[in-house]
């Protein structure tokens, strides 16, 4: 049964390789990728309903038992991230198919977005640090070409920092790496974590902590290295910002939870005043650069950042509880904030701009899509019962729970200001009147409100049964505070003779 | 080795950061060029160098004997070479795209205009 982990990520591979080979046939295309992804949807939901019923599992690959060979392991966590991405990487294709153009297909569209979506699925799913370092590069090496896809002015200008930080964090990633491998003799992430235990806490061990916080910082876009992402998120087509936002600064969020719960137990506390700052300021910048923007896709890119601050207040708090808030509002997140750049593209269709000063008339002529981003908009702020208010509820609960009162407050005026930019957009794109004329009102939007409807039916789904799915959460949470369990199920899967 | 190692890593980073600081795209791709091959640099060191015969087991016998060198930080070393050089490429050509556009090196002089 635990063959099953390896399979999303064939099929996605397979999905990219055929479509390099049906290269000038877009249908076939486009087919190719539904097929991959809805497949890989299929698998992972699998491994998220085996990880409930089963516990860990964990698939040794090519036989060679740990620490020897690379574990593909699935505990809670991952299959959850894993099931998510999934879902979103499905829904976006589907979404692809009324924005994509038949230029940008013939330029490798489809499969660079199925080897994007192989990568992440490995990030998650992989045991190995090196094997994560990959992974990473994988997924970025398809995030570069999908940004820069089409050379827009824009889209070069956009990508030049994001390139030069992202290698460059690369080479901070794989120093840590290399300094690890060399105090501990060993890659395997279970392996690391035990040897760790054994080793006196030195000077070194602090160091190379810092060089993964920086590294994976940077992916994640926290203060100060987030400028990379506001200048570029707003450039590429719809579906690629939307893919980016919901994943790609998601998984660095995953590797650094996955560092400070499973290697770096001991030190951990070590590091969390420094967390508590980055996780405050980040919050704050975040959301007043939201504020100050005026087009859709600025807004929602600051507010990525503003959020981030939020699911590292989670790991700096480093209790069971406070991690189960974390994954729920990480999982929130990566639905809501897609779904939301989702509809900017929806918008721009309809009023041919993502200046805000350019749209408008929408609730009067569209009042189903108006609805939902109103659902979409007030989750994000965490107004109760949607989805991003269950997230912020157990973090503040457990927050006030450990005397944290500065970064529950925080935290809660950060929630505030969040509603006043979704406030903005509400006001400007769906309230007031269109300022050119009248609003076109031909043009057939269905084709994108499918994708956008499943995935706020997808958020609002908290809201109406919230019990198993936050004690799903809390089991996930409690699982990542006792790495033991990850590193015994890593221990005794032994190859199959 | 181990001693000059660590120092030669410290001068390839510190001249690579300085070249990535400069207003210049060209020297930002010798930058980060120089960043990528001394964290090879580094990973070699980091598993330990020996004058060793390589890891290989002689043809009568089951297990490796005496001192050999390592092979892991090599493996790594090789798949850090090959993921660096196709994202030195993706550099290069990204700049080149954006020297055509824009007609200059100066990343504060690339304007998106209209």
């Amino acid at each position: 049964m635990n063959d099953v982990l390896i399979w999303p990520i064939i099929f996605l591979m397979s999905a990219a390789a055929l479509g390099i080979v049906f290269r000038s046939k877009a249908t076939t295309q486009l087919t190719l990728a539904l097929v991959g992804t809805l497949a890989a949807w299929m698998m992972s939901s699998g491994i998220l309903f085996a990880v409930i019923t089963h516990g860990t599992l964990v698939l040794p690959l090519g036989n060679w038992a740990a620490p020897f060979g690379i574990s593909f392991i699935a505990d809670k966590f991952s299959a959850v991230m894993l099931w998510i991405a999934n879902t979103l990487g499905f829904f976006c294709i589907v979404f692809s198919r009324y924005e994509i153009d038949a230029k940008k297909i013939g330029l490798g569209f489809y499969p660079l977005m199925m080897f994007l979506l192989t990568g992440v699925n490995g990030a998650f799913l992989t045991g190995d640090l090196f094997n994560l370092y990959v992974w990473f590069e994988v997924l970025l090496i398809s995030s570069f070409s999908l940004l820069t896809l089409g050379s827009d002015k824009a889209q070069i200008k956009g990508a030049l920092p994001y390139v030069a930080i992202n290698i460059f964090s690369s080479c901070l990633f794989l120093l840590g790496i290399g300094a690890i491998y060399g105090m501990t003799g060993s890659l395997n992430l279970a392996e690391i974590s035990l040897r760790l235990k054994e080793l006196e806490n030195s000077g070194l061990l602090v160091s190379i902590a810092v060089l993964f916080i920086v590294a994976f910082g940077i992916k994640a876009a926290v203060f100060p290295l987030f400028f990379w992402l506001p200048i570029s998120y707003h450039t590429p087509p719809v579906t690629v910002s939307a893919i980016f936002a919901g994943l790609l600064t998601k998984v660095a969020v995953y590797a650094l939870i996955r560092f400070f719960t499973l290697v770096y137990v001991k030190d951990a506390l070590y590091f969390q005043n420094a967390l508590l700052l980055i996780a405050a300021l980040t919050m704050i910048i975040g959301v007043l650069g939201a504020a100050s923007q005026n087009e859709f896709r600025k807004i929602l890119s600051f507010h990525i950042i503003s959020q981030i601050g939020y699911m590292l207040m989670g790991l700096a708090f480093l209790t069971p509880m406070a991690l189960a808030g974390t994954l729920m509002f990480i999982i929130h997140n990566i639905i809501v904030k897609s779904n939301l750049f989702l509809i900017s593209g929806a918008v721009f269709h309809l009023t041919g701009s993502f200046e805000l000063k350019d749209q408008g008339g929408l609730y009067r002529n569209r009042p189903y899509l108006s609805v939902l981003f109103l659902a979409s908009a007030f989750s994000l702020a965490g107004l109760p019962p949607l989805s991003g208010f269950w997230g912020k509820l157990i973090l503040a609960a457990e927050g006030l729970n450990i005397k944290q009162y500065t970064m529950v407050g925080i935290s809660l005026v950060v929630g505030v200001l969040t509603l006043f930019s979704m406030t903005k957009i509400w006001l400007q794109t769906f309230w007031k009147p269109f300022p050119k004329g009248e609003l076109p009102l031909n043009k057939n939007i269905v084709g994108y409100l499918i994708p956008i409807t499943a995935l706020a039916a997808l958020s609002l789904s908290p809201a109406i049964y919230p019990e198993p799915i936050i004690n799903f959460f809390l089991l996930a949470g409690k699982e990542l505070m006792n790495p033991a369990s990850y590193i015994q199920a890593v221990v005794t899967a032994g190859g199959r003779k | 080795m181990e001693t000059v190692l660590p120092v030669l890593v410290g001068i390839i980073f510190g001249v690579g950061l300085f070249l990535m600081l400069q207003r210049n795209i060209v020297k930002l791709a010798i930058g980060l060029i120089l960043l990528t091959n001394g964290t090879n640099l580094f990973l070699f060191t980091a598993g330990r160098l020996t004058k060793a015969i390589p890891p290989l087991i002689p043809i009568n016998q089951k297990t490796l004997s005496g001192e050999f060198a390592n092979p892991v930080s090599e493996a790594l070393i090789l798949t850090a070479i090959v993921i660096g050089f196709g994202l030195l490429s993706f550099v290069l050509a990204l700049i080149y795209s954006a020297y055509s556009k824009f007609r200059t090196l100066n990343p504060e002089e690339i304007e998106v205009s209209g």
